[in-house]
């Protein structure tokens, strides 16, 4: 009893008091923000893996980017990563950031159905699928939950039934032997429900797009609630996505 | 000659391989396995050549460092003898030759697909009707879980046959995770596509993956490696190694109910990936490493952080783990549960943790030794019961020796080279295999060139490929309420065996 008191008292404080403003460690590569300086655009839209960078005007779709940041290093006088991680949308649209653009990245309010905050404000229940998920989202969704981020503390919880659920999270490009499953689970989750897409690769296909193993026409049959992009989307990323999604 | 011999990392002409009939290749590779425990399977495939299929095979030796490649070419019309039959560890390399191409064995003991690919030989094969084995009886009832768990994690089906509460048989299916990596690797051809997709094979397992394709990559570009790159990739390599060995013991302890070890190990991998961001912008370290160059140097001042992050990890990890090592509940669910033998592992051709968890020293840091791995003293840690136990043992010391390996390593850091020239392309008619020790084990990526220097083929093996069929014989005669903690001590790989 007594030693576990005192492992309890050597962890000290490990939550993050507010998560809508805390700050990422280090050198994160968040939203990007691109100037109007003059570059070799070619060479630009050539160098990015998933082609994410169009030219003229030059923008990165963060729905296809990876978030590897080589374009920055290239060109660091026309694009920079900040350290901004809230990058969901609910808009496909507005995750492509263009030249000169520096604004924060908000949901459009039109478009959340009108039951959302008032269903599930104060309690949302998910289910996650991965569907070809590395594993890295994966990861990050489930420390979306530990005593750091404890997202729980909004009601937001990830749960083991569609039935129990208000929605599912979907993570990776969706392989043709997962397009089955995910649609069976999505049909046994109880209307109203939400549709997540978490990651490059489940918004996009990201470096998979193309691959013939892929079957993403799930996606064709229903409206995206929330976009979070991120390689992997970090906890935070995450968080405040759905927080703007639900209050 | 039977084989070529080659090291770690070394590339030879496609031409030196010895072509062998069927019969002598069959019988100088099984007899190699079955002669000396010290040898197993890292690698074995075919690939279309001329009018059949050319199968390689890579047999590598742990007590000469040495890898023995040899090779044949097979006429899809005829049947053939498997190596199956007389060595178990090859079986799933034959069922994965036997799904992409359609050779015939005449006595493989369990002809099953592996993980239904979108360019599989028989395309009347889904998903949807894969073939379980039956136990029928009375008594005997099924339950099947997934291919989506309850938790979040990937997906992949386990079907039970059970007597009451006790496992007789658990099978696997797997492929839900099929992305097509290994023909994506040949179509896309720009290096940083290539990167990205080496990233992304599993991403629990960044570091373990990327330095396999880019040591394979450098090693077919002929460029050395300047010894801060192989600094930061094995850097990469073991704090990778702590992250997720900690997030297992998470795992387990919240498999048992065990809430305190749950929320205690959990927060405490925090630090680790929170440094992999300091360093490269990057939680679980994607981005930080590329071939023949870095975008992040690591800096003196990365050192005193880290030193610092260790410093305050190491006593609160140690005071833990004397805690739930000591803890006669945690022991109950722990000891003599999930039992597999060394006999079993050796047949299995296990790899990695799931090897050394009883009496089987494979460990590729020490036996064929990449990067700056030569340098250290690496004493393998060993466990003799093979249970959930060992497992969680093996976590537990290898995190500490990976502790001490970080410090030792921050003594004296390599200075960062200037970018020096570009990367040659790669050479022509080639073929070349890098081995790097994951956390999970032995990680093996091979490729071969054709006459203009482009890759022809490219194979990826994680060591989840080989563990599996441990996990499956793990679980039988124990409780079915015993799985999750079988599972979660082996956490194999799901993407990383679909691909």
């Amino acid at each position: 009893m007594l030693d576990n008191l005192k492992i309890l008292y050597h962890q000290g404080k490990q939550y993050i008091p507010d998560l809508t403003k805390a700050e990422v460690p280090g050198i994160f590569r968040g939203r990007p923000v691109i100037s109007a300086s003059e570059v070799d655009e070619a060479k630009l839209v050539e160098l990015c893996p998933t082609g994410a960078i169009q030219a003229n005007p030059v923008s990165i779709d963060l729905g296809k980017c990876t978030f590897c940041g080589e374009c920055a290093f290239a060109f660091p006088g026309k694009i920079q990563f900040t350290k901004d991680y809230k990058l969901s949308v609910n808009s496909r649209t507005d995750l492509v950031i263009i030249e000169g653009s520096d604004k924060p990245l908000e949901l459009r309010p039109e478009l959340i159905r009108k039951e959302i905050k008032s269903f599930f404000g104060g309690s949302l229940k998910l289910r996650q699928v991965s569907a070809g998920g590395d594993n890295s989202c994966e990861l990050e969704l489930n420390a979306c939950g530990n005593v750091n981020f404890d997202m729980g503390r909004y009601g937001i919880e990830f749960v083991a039934s569609p039935r129990h659920a208000d929605g599912i999270v979907i993570t990776g490009p969706i392989p043709a032997n997962m397009a089955e499953p995910l649609q069976i689970c999505f049909d046994a989750t109880p209307d109203p429900k939400l549709i997540i897409l978490v990651g490059t690769d489940a918004i996009s296909g990201g470096i998979f797009e193309g691959s013939p193993a892929l079957d993403r026409s799930f996606l064709d049959k229903y409206k995206v609630d929330l976009y979070v992009p991120g390689n992997p989307v970090h906890p935070l990323t995450f968080i405040n996505g759905v927080l703007s999604l639900i209050r | 000659m039977k084989a070529v011999s080659i090291h770690n990392n070394q590339s030879i002409p496609v031409k030196s391989i010895p072509d062998l009939s069927y019969t002598e290749f069959l019988e100088a590779n099984t007899s190699l396995v079955i002669n000396d425990r010290e040898n197993h399977c890292v690698n074995y495939f075919g690939f279309p050549f001329e009018d059949g299929i050319r199968l390689v095979c890579c047999i590598a030796n742990d007590h000469d460092h040495l890898i023995h490649i040899s090779s044949t070419l097979l006429n899809i019309d005829r049947e053939y003898p498997s190596f199956s039959s007389l060595h178990l560890s090859f079986e799933k390399f034959e069922r994965e030759i036997h799904e992409n191409f359609g050779i015939k064995y005449l006595d493989h003991p369990w002809l099953k697909p592996v993980r239904f690919p979108f360019n599989q030989y028989d395309t009347a094969n889904t998903i949807a009707n894969y073939p379980f084995f039956q136990v029928s009886g009375e008594e005997i009832h099924e339950v099947g879980v997934g291919p989506i768990h309850a938790g979040v994690i990937e997906p992949g089906h386990f079907r039970f046959s059970c007597n009451g509460e006790q496992i007789l048989h658990m099978e696997i299916q797997l492929g839900y995770q099929h992305r097509g990596i290994e023909y994506l690797l040949l179509e896309k051809k720009k290096l940083l596509q290539r990167t990205t997709i080496a990233e992304s094979i599993a991403g629990d397992t960044v570091a373990g993956h990327t330095t396999a394709f880019i040591n394979l990559f450098e090693s077919l570009s002929g460029f050395k490696a300047t010894e801060d790159l192989r600094f930061s990739r094995m850097l990469a390599l073991e704090l990778e190694r702590i992250a997720m060995h900690t997030a297992d013991l998470s795992a387990l302890c919240t498999d048992i109910a065990y809430q305190l070890g749950s929320a205690v190990y959990g927060r405490l991998r925090t630090p680790i990936i929170n440094f992999l961001q300091v360093w490269c912008g990057n939680r679980l370290a994607k981005g930080l490493l590329r071939p023949g160059m870095t975008h992040f140097p690591f800096t003196q001042a990365l050192a005193e952080k880290l030193n610092a992050v260790l410093d305050s990890f190491e006593p609160d990890f140690i005071e833990m783990s004397k805690k739930l090592f000591s803890l006669p509940s945690a022991l109950s669910r722990f000891e003599k549960t999930g039992v597999v033998s060394e006999e079993q592992l050796l047949e299995m051709g296990c790899v990695g943790m799931a090897a050394r968890m009883y009496g089987v020293s494979r460990d590729v840091r020490f036996s064929h030794p990449h990067d700056l791995y030569s340098d250290i003293q690496h004493e393998l840690i060993i466990k003799h019961h093979g249970d959930v136990y060992s497992r969680a043992q093996i976590r537990k010391q290898e995190i500490i020796q990976s502790i001490a390996f970080i410090r030792e390593m921050l003594k004296s850091i390599p200075e960062p080279k200037e970018a020096g020239e570009d990367l040659q392309p790669m050479g022509k008619n080639m073929l070349a295999l890098s081995l790097v020790e994951g956390w999970r084990g032995e990680i093996c990526h091979c490729a071969i060139t054709d006459s203009s220097g482009e890759l022809e083929v490219y194979k990826v093996k994680d060591p989840s490929f080989h563990n599996w069929l441990a996990l499956a014989m793990s679980v039988r005669n124990n409780e079915i309420s015993d799985f999750p903690i079988c599972n979660k001590s082996f956490n194999l790989s799901y993407c990383g065996h679909d691909l």
